[in-house]
């Protein structure tokens, strides 16, 4: 049987540019997905999905449909309720994911609203689910930039952001910017959103930043293996997910997150510590750990000394 | 030993214009083993955020054995209560640890020989050494809480601020967490400890401070640890300003 259905993918220019975009996405998405996971940000990361709208309708209104400009717009709009969220929950007695539900709802609706006054015909269809086989230049010089900024950012900033999503009192007791870093959290997230925006869509780009480290969080007890294993499941998932769509010829963002879910699942399921299907495997009470205690204790016929539980 | 001493003057806090915390003086001896008692609500926490800069200063000053607020960072941990910590952090008892010399390691220096003997030491000060390698949770409440003081050790802070550290624990870890605070003290580092069982007080702490939003008594335990004092402490209203209601607690 001949394997050229194999590399047929590579062939294709469209698909090359693809290949790259998703590559990038992935791991930048992936890595940055180890704050969202950590900061319970998933909400957040949907609203600003949703939020990009009205800034897209603003650019489509008064500049018609060129890249650059859309991209200006869904950062302002981001940015907007990004902001405005931290803002409104800083300064009242409203908590940030009230804050957040209300001001994304208002964004979208306003989006809606300004996008009917549009000359230029709209796909949202597009906008939701993002089209990666049609991605042009400006589109990856975009999403290239992005990942140019966010990665390093992330990496150099490692510890101070550490210190930050695991305990922000002592962290700012310690003299970290806490509240600096968390508007840089937010403003990264915003421009992953919008390197992702073309490529995969906004909804599909949630699954991107959220999946990744999901899983990995399931596997490891390292934050920094959150991060670049994140980045790696991201990165290699995302390419995986796409070559699927092609040799099956299904839309490609859906694989995409497809193929992140089910990885996600498989460790959900059989993680070797934290894997709920693992956990019903393994014998219950008596596993190696207490059953050797056990068996100490009742040939010493004494108490153990050490009084503190174990799990 | 030199005579260290942390120095609190006229202090206030407040939030949103109205005071937590009213005017109180304070020297505190390092060395010593204090524990700060009021009812809830008697400021105990924000005392604690005000001498680590969480909260700005209304009035007053503080300075320790001559160094200012901003000088001593540092110089001070803060050890939040348990239950404000996501125990579910994928991370291990030493990676928390290690989190202690970031501070003088700077943002991207990595670790030297003599920070990871710092770590190791800390784990091993507070009976940790073995557990090093667990996830945060795996531990028990006054493990979790050693950890922090290993965390603080690690810092090479000389003044600790426990903020009800006791809470939640069971006799036999209450004495190893009270041991491991003696020997901090006892090695000449100052120790703080927000508590409010008053069974307890007589065998942890050298002195006392009585808070109920204003200052009501400090001094050496055997004196101060008074019926009197506990009743002013904790069977009055909090002075919360005479423009607010006292909320009456008993």
């Amino acid at each position: 049987m001949s394997l050229t259905w194999l590399f047929e993918p590579f062939r294709h220019e469209f698909m090359q540019r693809a290949l790259f975009g998703c590559a990038l996405i992935g791991f930048t998405n992936g890595a940055l997905s180890a704050f969202i996971v950590i900061r319970r940000l998933a909400l957040m990361a949907d609203a600003m999905a949703h939020s990009l709208l009205p800034g897209v309708a603003v650019a489509l209104i008064l500049f018609g449909l060129v890249p650059g400009t859309l991209f200006i717009g869904a950062l302002v709009a981001a940015l907007l309720v990004a902001f405005g969220t931290q803002i409104i929950s800083n300064s009242s007695r409203i908590k940030e994911d009230t804050a957040l539900g209300l001001l994304f709802a208002c964004s979208f609706s306003l989006g809606l609203v300004l996008i009917s006054f549009s000359r230029v015909s709209v796909n949202v269809s597009d906008y939701l689910f993002g089209n990666i086989l049609g991605l042009g230049d400006a589109d990856l010089w975009v999403i290239y930039f992005i990942s140019l900024i966010v990665l390093p950012l992330l990496v150099a900033l490692e510890r101070p952001l550490l210190l930050t999503v695991f305990e922000s009192s002592v962290a700012a007791s310690q003299g970290v910017p806490v509240n600096t870093l968390k508007y840089l959290l937010m403003g990264t997230l915003v421009l992953s959103m919008i390197s992702s925006l073309q490529a995969v869509g906004v909804i599909l780009a949630l699954g991107m930043l959220i999946a990744p480290a999901a899983t990995i969080y399931l596997l490891s007890d390292s934050f920094t293996s959150m991060f670049w294993l994140g980045g790696t499941l991201g990165c290699v998932g995302s390419c995986t997910g796409l070559l699927v769509s092609f040799w099956l010829n299904l839309p490609s963002g859906p694989c995409i997150v497809l193929v992140l879910g089910v990885i996600f699942l498989l460790a959900y399921l059989f993680s070797p510590k934290y894997g709920v299907a693992t956990r019903l495997l393994r014998p219950r009470h008596l596993h190696e750990a207490s059953l050797a205690r056990w068996k100490l204790n009742e040939r010493e016929q004494t108490s153990a000394n050490d009084n503190e539980p174990q799990r | 030993m030199s005579y260290h001493r942390l120095e609190i003057k006229d202090l206030t806090v407040s939030y949103r214009r109205v005071p937590a915390v009213h005017h109180v003086n304070l020297e505190l001896r390092c060395g010593s083993c204090v524990g700060l008692l009021g009812p809830n609500g008697a400021g105990k926490t924000s005392l604690f955020k005000a001498l680590v800069g969480l909260v700005p200063l209304e009035t007053g000053s503080m300075n320790f054995h001559g160094d200012s607020q901003s000088l001593i960072k540092s110089a001070i941990a803060y050890l939040p209560q348990r239950t404000t910590v996501d125990w579910d952090f994928p991370i291990t008892v030493r990676r928390m640890v290690e989190m202690g010399r970031y501070q003088a390691l700077g943002w991207w220096r990595s670790f030297r020989q003599e920070d990871r003997r710092a770590v190791d030491r800390a784990l091993e000060a507070m009976e940790l050494a073995e557990f090093g390698e667990r996830q945060i949770s795996a531990l028990s409440g006054g493990q979790q809480q050693r950890a922090f003081l290993a965390r603080a050790l690690a810092q090479e802070a000389h003044v600790f601020l426990l903020d009800e550290p006791f809470s939640g624990l069971d006799k036999p870890a209450q004495d190893l967490l009270s041991g491991a605070i003696r020997r901090l003290a006892g090695a000449g580092n100052l120790l703080v400890v927000s508590h409010h069982d008053l069974r307890t007080v007589r065998d942890l702490f050298d002195q006392v401070i009585f808070l109920n939003g204003e200052l009501v008594a400090f001094g050496d335990t055997n004196l101060v640890f008074t019926a009197e004092n506990i009743r002013k402490t904790f069977q009055t209203h909090i002075f919360s300003g005479s423009a607010h209601e006292p909320d009456l607690v008993v």
